[in-house]
């Protein structure tokens, strides 16, 4: 039988994983897809929760988690392509411009 | 019985893509594994009962998501692999787990604690999952609704804006600079 523990660990599992990609990635485009899979694991986490407790505002918040992920990715991958054109390369290096 | 089988079929299957998509060094299996991961996703989501966030996961993650990315990788050179240097390997990993770790217990902690009530509840007779998110949604959370049709054409005005070829002449005067050679 599966719980509502299972579910959580899993999202925890997810959640660990995209953290380590999105501290361990240094290239742009590599650190947004670790933010869909945060997003994502947050979701499962989200959606198990309202499943259990039945009660449907999971899913509501599961709904706009991914407005707002899509919303991101239009706006963060346009950014993203002006950033390519202007310095040729979408290394998070190449951001640090002041010599701090 | 079935649904042990699928929970440990998609849960395995997704951290395995997963894994590929943060450890992978080229990016085109990274974007490919990123998308089966979320129609594993998706496959949750059905199990749980949610079937209309199932089908919204497909479309919009694997359809629009993914197709926004391929379009932006035709940008950028992906066939190269992609060069990280990464300082400070052990404390990274370590912090990241532990913060997790910290997030999961912060997050559950309350819900095992406390008796929660349902406030909309999911289950009526004789009405099913996409009627009730039908009702719910346009009824408590019909201003988030519309605040997020807001937001989504506010990033899709903006990311035209960025994107185009004639907006970005005069869009800054960073590309006079570009036009000399000195690049900043």
């Amino acid at each position: 039988m599966i719980t509502l523990t299972h579910y959580l660990v899993l999202s925890a599992i997810l959640f660990s994983i995209g953290l380590v990609g999105v501290m361990r990635r240094k290239n742009l485009l590599m650190l947004f897809f670790s933010t869909e899979i945060l997003l994502n694991a947050v979701n499962v986490g989200f959606v198990a929760v309202g499943h259990y407790y039945g009660d449907l505002s999971g899913q509501m918040f599961a709904f706009f988690i991914i407005a707002v992920a899509a919303s991101e990715i239009a706006v963060g991958l346009g950014l993203l392509i002006l950033w390519y054109k202007k310095t040729g390369s979408t290394d998070l290096d190449t951001l640090n411009m002041m010599k701090g | 019985m079935f649904e042990v089988i699928a929970f440990y079929t998609f849960s395995i299957l997704t951290i395995i893509m997963f894994g590929i998509v943060v450890f992978s060094k080229n990016a085109l299996y990274a974007m490919s594994a990123l998308a089966g991961g979320m129609i594993f996703i998706s496959g949750f989501f059905f199990l749980l009962g949610a079937e209309f966030l199932g089908v919204v996961q497909i479309v919009v993650y694997s359809g629009a998501v993914m197709a926004l990315y391929a379009f932006g990788m035709m940008f950028f050179d992906t066939t190269r692999d992609v060069k990280e240097n990464i300082h400070y390997k052990k404390v990274l990993y370590s912090l990241s787990i532990i913060s997790a770790v910290l997030i999961v217990i912060i997050m559950s902690a309350p819900i095992y604690s406390a008796n929660i009530e349902s406030l909309y509840p999911s289950v009526i007779e004789g009405v099913g999952n996409i009627q009730m998110v039908g009702l719910v949604l346009f009824t408590k959370y019909l201003i988030p609704f519309e605040l997020a049709a807001v937001m989504l054409l506010v990033s899709m005005i903006s990311g035209i804006l960025l994107v185009s070829k004639r907006m970005e002449m005069n869009l800054t005067q960073e590309d006079h600079y570009e036009e000399k050679g000195e690049i900043i």
